[in-house]
């Protein structure tokens, strides 16, 4: 009979279906932005905090050394967490770190790095959050790991001491 | 503290109510002269007791008893006392209790109105609603239980989404699960009948007021979401195509077919697999809705808290009913052979037949639309989203036909018949296409496809527009029903084509000037109530014809849990809704101001009712 057959075909399509909820639900369903590895670095222009000078994207990478971009600011939580790391990286010379830094006060990220100390060579200013949203950025902190103006890695939250282990291995 | 006690304890009464129902139940199929009295009286018990339960959260709620996690998580003691109360059912265990009550009530009503009918039928749906129920019972005491106790007992709650502060959204989600769950009862007794080899003209008669009774419910429930996503979400539109509108349009999409298959199946033997299968699918897709919701494997504004155990267990749960009901009919039913299509081509029974298919392939668009994502994310870890694009072009060009069977379909006799009047019909057909076209011929869109479309929706307006005052004719539920759908259909193109927008940021005190409108930011005033602060923007908006508009929208910053929250402020006329709303530009003095017309909204939310209307004069109306 006709009907017999077309019943093995139904209950195949919805076992299917039932897996394919199933491994779903096993998913995580928060949409992450792809990390952009290997992809060059987003052409800019910014002010930079501590001098009064403009510097194009070029200009800021232009050595041939890795360069670490951190997206910080003077409200950020765990960005104070992160900043005793940043500091330890500094003192490696292999390693260029410039920050950006994401809406925020003049005033207020400059007490936060007298507070802190500064692990910056640069810091950029990122006023209204356009430039880190070039950079496919979506929250601070962020960090970037950047070598001949291609970005090798991308680390979204706040670096930890695992996260510094890498960085050392990378630049190595 | 006692409240939980007595809600927790009368839900795990009430679950065991409900196996001591399945065991009278498989007795009393046995030995079936009479239907056990048991049976009446535990089926009021076990509603009862989930009546207590619903009950002892609402009174948790209001006198704000924080040793409760629900009542913690979802109150906050400076809400007013309405929103506590609608906060008993705006969380997912709320709901769910909610969902529970209108089973067990709609069983009991079910035993108690159905006459006529075989006992072993009654007793049958009731073990099948039974099965429901337990399950239920089981998922809720289980995974997500009401009456969870705190410790220590914190002072004070996290309050209620502010968005959901709302008198339409107090009372969408009651009106929504009362159509859910009255498919349920179209389910259970489909199986039942199906089990008893009983489907036919009499059982149709007797399930078409359920059906009707929860198509009525469905309808309102998701208009109430409609108009309030409208004004509270600040979009300016009335239905996004977000994946939980389309899950409780697809029920809908199935139990209006259900609905017309009843209609036939009411006067002749034909159409009962249809019947079957489409009283199984209403029911289960608004499981499959409840798991997509519930999972948080959709992302969209109806998110619950996430928990994958209860997804699992919906999961489960919805594939058990399925692969039951599958078994039933695969098991029980064989079409008898003059059930055969072989009707003739011009007849009501093939329109009708023609109106299954359009809306099984309207539901499959937004079936398609909407689980696909997930499993292209499944299959090839691909993220994507579905949009409103996709559903416009693949439903839009089958309206068309759609309609136009809509208009001549009901002219039409059972059997067989010819068109009558055929010069009116044509004469109808012209006028509205030429109508159309001068309508769309004075804006700037694609005349053509518009043309058709615009046309066919006049069409239907016409001829039911004209068979209300033909007085041979008398389906008048049918004809208010159609009615309201082309008046829909209509509103819903106009607004889409007419409808003009205007975004931009301003100051107080600046101005904003095109040559067609201007928009004058003229002061703003703060106002603090009792759990919130609102700034209230005065907007003077000039049209070209020198009219002039004050509107004030809102802004709402809530205090607990510490969210804004824009309120639109519209000016509804009869030809036209004036639409605006304010947001605040991060750290600036600027707001950014959205000023939209929309003409013929207050037509999009009265045709709906229009169409319900026409779904209680038919479940009022007595058969002839």
């Amino acid at each position: 009979m006709k009907k017999k057959l077309i019943k093995y075909p139904i209950i195949l399509i919805f076992l299917i279906i039932f897996v394919v909820f199933y491994k779903s639900l096993k998913d995580t369903n928060i949409y992450t932005p792809e990390t952009k590895i290997n992809y060059d670095i987003p052409i800019f222009s910014a002010d930079l905090l501590l001098l009064n000078e403009n510097l194009t994207s070029t200009e800021i990478f232009e050595l041939d050394k890795f360069y670490l971009l951190n997206i910080w600011a003077s409200w950020c939580v765990p960005c104070r967490d992160e900043h005793s790391i940043l500091m330890t990286l500094s003192k490696n010379n292999k390693l260029n770190i410039i920050g950006m830094n994401y809406k925020d006060n003049k005033k207020n990220a400059k007490s936060f790095l007298d507070e802190l100390g500064n692990p910056y060579q640069k810091i950029i200013v990122d006023k209204n959050g356009t430039n880190s949203i070039e950079w496919g950025a979506y929250g601070v902190p962020e960090t970037f790991i950047i070598y001949n103006n291609k970005i090798l890695k991308k680390y979204i939250g706040p670096l930890n001491q695992e996260l510094f282990a890498e960085i050392q291995k990378i630049i190595k | 503290m006692i409240y939980s006690v007595v809600g927790h304890y009368s839900l795990i009464l009430g679950l065991c109510v409900g196996i001591i129902l399945i065991f009278f139940s498989i007795q009393n199929f046995k030995n079936s002269n009479q239907l056990d009295t048991k049976i009446l009286s535990f089926s009021f018990l076990q509603l009862l007791f989930v009546l207590i339960s619903f009950l002892a959260l609402i009174i948790s709620f209001v006198i704000s008893d924080f040793s409760n996690e629900t009542v913690f998580n979802n109150s906050h003691t400076t809400k007013p006392l309405f929103y506590k109360i609608s906060g008993t059912w705006g969380n997912h265990e709320g709901s769910l209790l909610l969902w529970l009550l209108v089973l067990t009530l709609f069983i009991f009503i079910f035993l108690l109105r159905t006459k006529n009918q075989p006992i072993k039928y009654k007793i049958l749906t009731l073990s099948f609603q039974q099965v429901i129920i337990i399950g239920f019972f089981l998922f809720l005491i289980q995974t997500s239980n009401p009456f969870n106790y705190l410790f220590p007992v914190p002072d004070e709650g996290l309050g209620l989404n502010p968005i959901l502060q709302d008198p339409a959204l107090a009372i969408h989600p009651p009106i929504l699960y009362l159509g859910y769950v009255g498919s349920s009862i179209i389910f259970s007794s489909a199986l039942a009948a199906t089990t008893l080899k009983m489907v036919s003209t009499s059982w149709a008669i007797h399930i078409k007021k359920w059906v009707l009774i929860s198509w009525i419910f469905l309808t309102v429930g998701i208009l109430l979401g409609s108009i309030w996503a409208y004004y509270e979400l600040g979009w300016g539109g009335f239905w996004f195509w977000d994946p939980v509108e389309n899950v409780s349009l697809m029920p809908w999409l199935a139990l209006t077919t259900l609905l017309h298959c009843i209609l036939v199946l009411e006067r002749k033997e034909i159409l009962t697999s249809w019947v079957i299968i489409l009283s199984i699918a209403t029911f289960t897709l608004s499981m499959c809705g409840t798991f997509l919701v519930r999972s948080g494997i959709l992302n969209s504004v109806h998110t619950f808290a996430n928990d994958p155990e209860r997804g699992l267990f919906i999961l489960i749960f919805l594939f058990a009913l399925i692969f039951m009901s599958l078994f039933i009919f695969f098991f029980f039913h064989h079409s008898s052979k003059n059930n055969s299509s072989n009707f003739f081509w011009l007849s009501k029974e093939t329109s009708i037949l023609v109106n299954n298919w359009f809306m099984m392939y309207f539901l499959s668009v937004v079936l398609i639309g909407t689980v696909y994502p997930i499993f292209l994310d499944v299959i090839s870890y691909q993220k994507i989203s579905v949009g409103p694009p996709f559903y416009h072009k693949l439903i839009a060009p089958f309206l068309i036909p759609f309609l136009f069977a809509m208009a001549i379909g009901p002219r039409l006799k059972w059997i067989r018949s010819d068109l009558k009047d055929k010069i009116y019909l044509i004469f109808l057909l012209i006028i509205s296409i030429l109508i159309s076209f001068f309508i769309v011929k004075n804006f700037n869109t694609n005349i053509l496809i518009n043309t058709i479309l615009i046309s066919s929706a006049f069409y239907l307006f016409f001829i039911t527009l004209k068979d209300f005052f033909n007085t041979k004719y008398k389906n008048f539920a049918q004809n208010t029903a159609h009615f309201g759908f082309s008046l829909l259909i209509l509103s819903i193109l106009f607004n889409n084509l007419f409808s003009s927008e205007i975004i931009t940021n301003l100051k107080v005190g600046e101005t904003y000037d095109n040559s067609k409108t201007k928009i004058v930011f003229e002061s703003i005033n703060q106002k603090k109530e009792k759990n919130y602060k609102s700034i209230i923007a005065n907007f003077k908006i000039t049209n070209s014809e020198g009219i002039n508009n004050n509107l004030s929208p809102e802004l709402r910053l809530y205090n607990q849990p510490n969210i804004t929250t824009s309120e639109a402020d519209i000016k509804t006329t009869l030809t036209k809704d004036k639409f605006i709303v304010i947001n605040l530009v991060q750290n600036q003095d600027y707001f950014n101001v959205r000023y939209q017309v929309k003409p013929f909204m207050l037509w999009i939310w009265l045709s709906v009712i229009m169409i319900s209307m026409g779904g209680l004069v038919s479940f009022l109306q007595k058969r002839i």
